[in-house]
């Protein structure tokens, strides 16, 4: 791999997921030496910088599922040239969005009130919480995702493939065996 | 016309023989060339209503499953053109109902999956509906998950043509269809359906599955995890389809853009 002259910045979070998506990245393993020759993080969890400057390439596993989450979106796709939804959840939903099919005010009282076993539950309102979304959504239903890679999660060799894909300049390209929505 | 002679059409460049009365897919199959479908099954009477088997004969569009093949025709199917279509159809599919991969004992062995994987169908593009179908898991062998239904009525088909016992049935028109299960409950309970029912047997996505026998096979080694659909003889075993021969001609791979 050729050293440029100049390392890309990269960022990346996790809205609504689970972080599975982020532990698949790491799996990439001792090629995260060679990605570090060529590129170097902003804000993620990797370096726990909490707002996100300007990016060539931003990563968000994750769907949307409270205000926050759409908050970090946007800073990203502000500062970001190219937005990479990584995994099932920031692709369609995924499994937050299991609960679509239910109103939000249900759920807080069957985990907070109506749950066996609870007492004197109450659905917390700290005002320092974000605001649950009335439904969890995918990340292009919010801003405008340039790249999409699924699946629960993506293994690294797909991740691998689109970064050093965009890394080489290429459009990025994932064959049988890379593409999985499971 | 000379009646020794062996009628045949050119698919994507490639001479594809035919007997009289075959459509294009069917022609297509048995000479080992995939082209793209969901409701179509070999064994059951076309009922062209997924389009994903779409094709250009002569320049006109139309259903490869219900489109009888003509001495002659020229037919585009793998065209950047026509894959984009069945793309979208794909999309509108996976939006309109609740298709999460990853908890579906189908998945791996979905045509829709598969489908997709062929079609490089990266993100689902449109908003999704996030639709309420509740589960019928009220029959003591088989569940019935309506979210991932994409009404091919390939079941409807097999239980009323070939069990004889019309279990299923499509109700309601244009975005309010849906299965339904012909008693006067609803349930499936309620119906004469068996394990050993054709229709028990032919759904192409995770709606109709056996209970107590979920993930006996683990994600990522499924029929197709192993090789593409494009590449896999039949699901249902008739009309097994060789490696698709027109590979030289194929498009590149759509890629994990916004298509």
């Amino acid at each position: 791999m050729n050293i440029p002259s100049k390392k890309l910045r990269v960022a990346t979070t996790s809205l609504a997921g689970c972080f599975g998506c982020h532990m698949s990245f790491l799996d990439i393993d001792e090629r995260l030496l060679d990605l570090l020759q060529l590129v170097e993080f902003d804000r993620s969890p990797l370096t726990d910088i909490k707002h996100c400057g300007p990016c060539d390439i931003g990563i968000i596993e994750g769907g949307l599922c409270n205000a926050e989450n759409v908050h970090v979106l946007r800073e990203f796709r502000a500062n970001c040239n190219i937005l990479i939804a990584l995994g099932a959840c920031a692709v369609n939903g995924g499994l937050p969005a299991q609960r679509n099919h239910l109103s939000l005010a249900a759920i807080l009282e069957e985990v907070y009130h109506a749950q066996h076993g609870l007492v004197d539950g109450f659905i917390p309102n700290d005002p320092e919480l974000p605001l649950p979304l009335d439904k969890v959504h995918p990340i292009h239903e919010v801003v405008k995702v340039d790249y999409f890679i699924p699946g629960c999660p993506p293994s690294a060799d797909a991740i691998w493939k689109v970064l050093t894909d965009l890394l080489a300049g290429r459009e990025p390209e994932l064959g049988h065996g890379l593409i999985h929505y499971d | 016309m000379n009646q020794n002679k062996q009628t045949t059409f050119t698919l994507d460049g490639k001479t594809i023989p035919f007997s009289p009365g075959q459509t294009l897919i069917q022609a297509a199959m048995a000479a080992g060339v995939y082209i793209p479908h969901l409701c179509f099954n070999p064994e059951f009477k076309p009922h062209g209503s997924c389009k994903v088997c779409t094709v250009k004969a002569d320049g006109r569009q139309t259903s490869s499953c219900t489109h009888q093949a003509q001495d002659g025709m020229m037919v585009e199917s793998n065209t950047r053109e026509i894959n984009d279509e069945r793309r979208a159809l794909l999309q509108m599919l996976f939006v309109e109902g609740n298709h999460f991969c990853p908890s579906c004992e189908k998945s791996g062995s979905c045509q829709l999956q598969a489908t997709a994987y062929e079609m490089g169908m990266m993100s689902p593009h449109f908003d999704h509906f996030f639709p309420d179908r509740p589960l019928d898991a009220s029959h003591p062998d088989y569940l019935l998950d309506f979210n991932r239904c994409i009404l091919c009525s390939l079941c409807v088909r097999a239980s009323r043509d070939v069990d004889g016992k019309n279990v299923f049935a499509l109700s309601g028109r244009g975005i309010e269809s849906h299965l339904i299960v012909n008693a006067k409950s609803g349930r499936l309970a309620d119906t004469g359906f068996s394990g050993e029912d054709k229709a028990a047997h032919v759904c192409p996505v995770g709606v109709i599955l056996k209970k107590r026998v979920g993930f006996a096979i683990p994600i990522g080694s499924r029929s197709f995890d192993e090789q593409p659909i494009s590449a896999t003889p039949h699901p249902q075993g008739a009309c097994p389809v060789g490696p698709r021969s027109n590979a030289a001609t194929l498009p590149p791979h759509p890629t994990v853009k916004d298509v």
